[in-house]
């Protein structure tokens, strides 16, 4: 679906990683000449991974206090938290109740979780500038992140050596003066099993099984418990849905592509995101990254990118944006948006 | 472009193959060199440079180059 949200201004944005890095050169799993052909094609350096008890929520309370303590947003004024995440810190309450009341947000705030990976920033500003639009909220904040190191195998070299974790923390506020926020967004739960963490909620419950690891093939070995990930269905997938996804978010808004600062795409990982650059046929100084220092950060890279490569001109002038999600799912979506002197904090660390 | 192009242009994105390593009946999977990774950029490279989509049950039907030649002339067909 395509839609224009109205009255949505782009206040803030701030992330935490945690300080541990755990680099590609030393992943002694494969082999040093795969370790670097893995950098080469997927562009992931190193990336952050967070100790036992550090969570998702963690690394985006930091954030959000750093946030709006730069703002200097009072914590009453706050009326809408959403928390998207796949990584949550319980199966149940949802984390962003917890989250209200660690940041000390009042109660006739609405606070949510949204289940949702690779796609959940682009779902997350969606969602959050609707419940703005009317005016009924007028000041949100989304928390997009993940602490994905903690479901993937060290003896899977498809997943382990890809993802980081990360939290972020984006504030929107109610503002007539602002430009229309363009948003199109899709779903295909065909490809539900391409990234998929089979075990441990309803369908599978956790058993002695869910632990059990075994070999999938050459230098993949996983138990149920594990990320899944098919890399040549989700190339496919984002070759076949991604790139002309914005292609028809440009034309369905009238914006020209030329007219676009940056792309901000998911750092799914460079070969997937250089054909789908190729195929939109964007060159690179407008395509940034931050994959080769944080990896796969799932619904975090969008936000973490931005932080990490252009935070400067976003605090500086006025810029015109198209923030890319695709994966998981399958669900992908595209947002264009124009931003002026956005209030950015530093990527901030957590132990 | 004819196989013995497709051939070069695959083995110039491969940088780990040196350029002779792939013949038409070569069973890419059992190069040396060769590695899960590549299959990634195959589908790149088919991609950019005829714009079809190779998905995994393609690429597990080709054996050999020239199958994958073949499979990516079948579907330019059906474009």
């Amino acid at each position: 679906m395509f839609s224009a949200v109205k009255n949505i201004s782009f206040k803030g944005l701030s992330a935490c990683v945690p300080k541990t890095t755990a680099r590609t050169l030393d992943y002694d799993w494969i082999s040093e000449d795969e370790r670097k052909m893995f950098i080469k094609n997927t562009g992931v350096e190193e990336r952050r991974v967070a100790n036992g008890k550090t969570t998702t929520a963690d690394l985006c309370e930091k954030s959000a206090n750093t946030l709006l303590e730069k703002l200097e947003w009072e914590r009453n004024s706050v009326d809408v938290l959403i928390f998207v995440s796949q990584s949550p810190d319980y199966i149940l309450p949802a984390t962003a109740a917890i989250l209200q009341h660690k940041l000390g947000l009042k109660k006739t705030a609405i606070a949510f979780d949204i289940n949702l990976g690779c796609s959940g920033y682009i779902y997350g500003m969606y969602v959050l500038s609707n419940l703005i639009t009317s005016g009924a909220c007028k000041r949100g904040l989304l928390m997009a992140g993940d602490k994905s190191t903690l479901s993937t195998n060290f003896k899977d070299k498809s997943t382990y050596p890809l993802f980081g974790d990360a939290g972020t923390v984006t504030a929107l506020e109610y503002d007539e003066k602002a430009e229309p926020v363009f948003f199109n967004l899709f779903t295909d739960g065909s490809g539900y099993e391409a990234i998929m963490i089979k075990d441990g909620a309803c369908r599978n419950h956790i058993s002695e099984k869910t632990f059990v690891t075994q070999k999938i093939e050459e230098g993949i070995e996983r138990a149920p418990k594990h990320l899944i990930l098919d890399g040549i269905e989700v190339f496919n997938f984002a070759l076949r849905e991604a790139a002309p996804s914005v292609q028809n978010i440009l034309a369905e808004s009238g914006t020209k592509q030329e007219e676009i600062n940056y792309f901000i795409l998911h750092q799914a990982n460079k070969l997937i995101n250089e054909s789908v650059r190729k195929k939109c046929k964007i060159e690179p100084k407008r395509v940034p990254y931050s994959i080769q220092k944080y990896g796969n950060t799932s619904s975090a890279s969008v936000p973490l990118t931005m932080l990490h490569a252009i935070k400067n001109e976003l605090e500086q002038k006025p810029l015109h944006l198209l923030l890319s999600g695709f994966g998981v799912g399958y669900s992908w979506g595209n947002c264009i948006l124009k931003t002026n002197h956005v209030t950015c904090t530093e990527i901030s660390e957590l132990d | 472009m004819d196989i013995d192009e497709f051939i070069k242009n695959l083995e110039a994105e491969i940088e780990e193959l040196p350029p002779g390593t792939l013949k038409p009946d070569t069973d890419y999977r059992k190069v040396a060199e060769w590695s899960s990774m590549h299959a990634l950029i195959v589908i790149a490279f088919v991609d950019m440079n005829f714009n079809v989509t190779l998905n995994g049950a393609d690429l597990r039907k080709a054996i050999t180059v020239s199958d994958l030649y073949n499979i990516v002339q079948e579907k330019l067909k059906n474009v």
